[in-house]
């Protein structure tokens, strides 16, 4: 950790293999993350594009490779957890808040119990990031009370709470309403001209090229192609990414 | 010309092919953990003019030759409820209440160890489980009945272990072992989506399943909790073949102080089995309503 300066990659996963039992979802994956950068990974389902970003934070392990998140070797049996997910914060398609908590709780929660703050500067913090996201006046809100978009805001303010250095945003919009996709997109847009490092895996092309710094595109657990989304959509090289693109666009 | 049934009306409906059931919202064709409470619940006046007339028509057919009449048992009966009840039946009652409090409390841990990702705590917690949860009750209260002396002694105190204690213990090892899985399916009915959100926040294991799983559930288990509880109160009976003196060896030692005769019997037992109903039906209808009202929200 000592050795890691922010010149450096802040991510950087190199040929990273994972199988399932018999199914080998990654083949060998490597990528770099800088700080402040935005990157998309997109491409087919069951490409392991997820099983990746799952990978950064080890809610995945991996059979072969290294994936350093600010110099730290993340599948080192003798990692600390709980130190590399202060670091990583992640969003999931399902939102997974917590139903017995209201919004305002669900973001408190871990800097509380886990970063053991005082409770005055978290909520001060919770009650800006609620804003942040648009969602003054839903502090009190239960999760059931609120629309899939809002959750899914909720979600990613509760993700920020524990100030993380980079943030994982895995399908985020793949399970809301069309109307509300947007407003969750404008909320990461957000946070990406913040200078937030992110790592996205998404569908929306639109906004990947948008937002991204670079994209990358996964398809059988290779990376087949990455560029700067400028000459990734207009001037693809590889057929299988051609092909991907042009069924989407 | 015949008429062909038509299959699934007219006739059994017979395929081999994969046949969907239908679709049942409460889950009564996979596996029901209420079935003993739903049952007691839906009992309605129908089921109660049937035992009525079981129990008011039946004796005077088997014993009409006899010359003890059927009045008379009943006022026998009448004479003995004050005693039957006060005596029995609360014993019963008390013995339900001890017996669930120890099970409740050894069979959480159970629960939580069978959950546990360390296999030496997971499996023998898991062994335990199906162990005392498959066994006959009346088997495992003759043998902690045998097994466990008449008394104890702790640091020169002796402690007697009357026949009644020993049948509390007899007890709680079956709903030890049914509440260890009540708690185990609690925890994880709870979507796995929980666990990693609570880990990707850094939260450790016990933090993620104090703070987080088990309030989600806690309320989840108290339905099937309940139900337990109901099916073990009927179950106290079975300490009188302990020698306990519970409602149903009262009942019969009444029996043999009113000479034994035949006619007795319905009465003074029917009088156990309307009690016991009477107890039990009330928190079948809650857990029945609390499980609905649990059901919808989340």
């Amino acid at each position: 950790m000592a050795d890691w300066t922010p010149e450096q990659p802040l991510v950087s996963v190199r040929d990273v293999h994972k199988s399932f039992g018999e199914l080998e979802v990654l083949k060998g994956v490597s990528l770099d993350v800088m700080k402040g950068e935005v990157i998309c990974i997109i491409g087919p389902s069951g490409s392991g594009k997820s099983t990746l970003i799952r990978c950064i934070n080890a809610l995945n392990d991996i059979q072969k490779g290294s994936i350093l998140v600010e110099g730290q070797e993340v599948h080192d049996p003798d990692l600390d957890k709980l130190e590399l997910r202060k670091k990583v914060g992640m969003v999931f398609q399902q939102y997974n808040l917590f139903p017995h908590k209201t919004a305002l709780e669900n973001i408190m929660m871990a800097p509380l119990k886990v970063l053991k703050e005082p409770k005055s500067e978290v909520e001060k913090r919770a009650r800006s990031l609620l804003a942040k996201v648009r969602l003054d006046g839903k502090e009190d809100s239960y999760p059931g009370e609120l629309s899939g978009g809002q959750q899914q805001r909720v979600a990613i303010a509760r993700s920020l709470a524990m100030q993380p250095d980079v943030m994982l945003f895995d399908e985020v919009t793949a399970a809301l309403d069309p109307e509300t996709v947007k407003e969750v997109l404008v909320t990461i847009k957000d946070l990406a001209q913040d200078g937030m490092t992110c790592i996205l895996v998404t569908h929306e092309m639109g906004f990947a090229r948008e937002v991204a710094d670079h994209i990358y595109f996964t398809d059988r657990g290779v990376i087949v192609e990455h560029g700067p989304p400028a000459t990734f959509f207009d001037d693809a090289k590889d057929p299988r990414t051609k092909e991907f693109l042009s069924q989407i666009l | 010309m015949t008429r062909r049934a038509i299959p699934g009306i007219g006739a059994a409906a017979s395929t081999d092919l994969a046949v969907l059931k239908p679709f049942d919202p409460a889950g009564r064709t996979v596996h029901d953990e209420l079935l003993f409470s739903r049952f007691v619940a839906r009992l309605d006046w129908r089921h109660a003019a049937l035992f009525a007339l079981v129990v008011l028509v039946y004796p005077t057919l088997a014993y009409a030759q006899s010359r003890y009449t059927y009045g008379e048992a009943f006022a026998a009966l009448w004479k003995w409820i004050p005693f039957l009840v006060t005596q029995g039946f609360l014993f019963n009652i008390l013995i339900s209440f001890f017996a669930m409090a120890i099970g409740t409390a050894v069979g959480i841990i159970l629960g939580l160890m069978q959950i546990s990702p360390t296999s030496a705590i997971r499996l023998p917690a898991i062994f335990i489980t199906q162990l005392f949860r498959n066994s006959p009750w009346l088997v495992l209260l003759f043998i902690v009945l045998l097994a466990f002396p008449f008394e104890i002694e702790l640091f020169g105190l002796v402690i007697p272990l009357p026949a009644w204690m020993k049948a509390v213990f007899g007890l709680s090892l079956p709903i030890m072992a049914n509440i260890s899985e009540v708690v185990r399916g609690a925890i994880q009915s709870v979507p796995s989506g929980q666990w990693e959100a609570a880990e990707s926040l850094a939260f450790s294991r016990r933090q993620t399943l104090f703070e987080i799983i088990l309030p989600q559930c806690f309320k989840r288990m108290i339905p099937p909790w309940m139900n337990w509880y109901a099916i073990l109160t009927m179950a106290t009976p079975l300490c009188s073949l302990l020698g306990v003196d519970e409602i149903i060896n009262l009942s019969r030692q009444a029996i043999e102080a009113e000479d034994n005769h035949p006619e007795l019997l319905v009465p003074f037992f029917g009088f156990a089995l309307l009690i016991f109903f009477a107890y039990c039906y009330p928190i079948a209808r809650f857990t029945i309503a609390l499980e609905r009202r649990y059901a919808v929200k989340l």
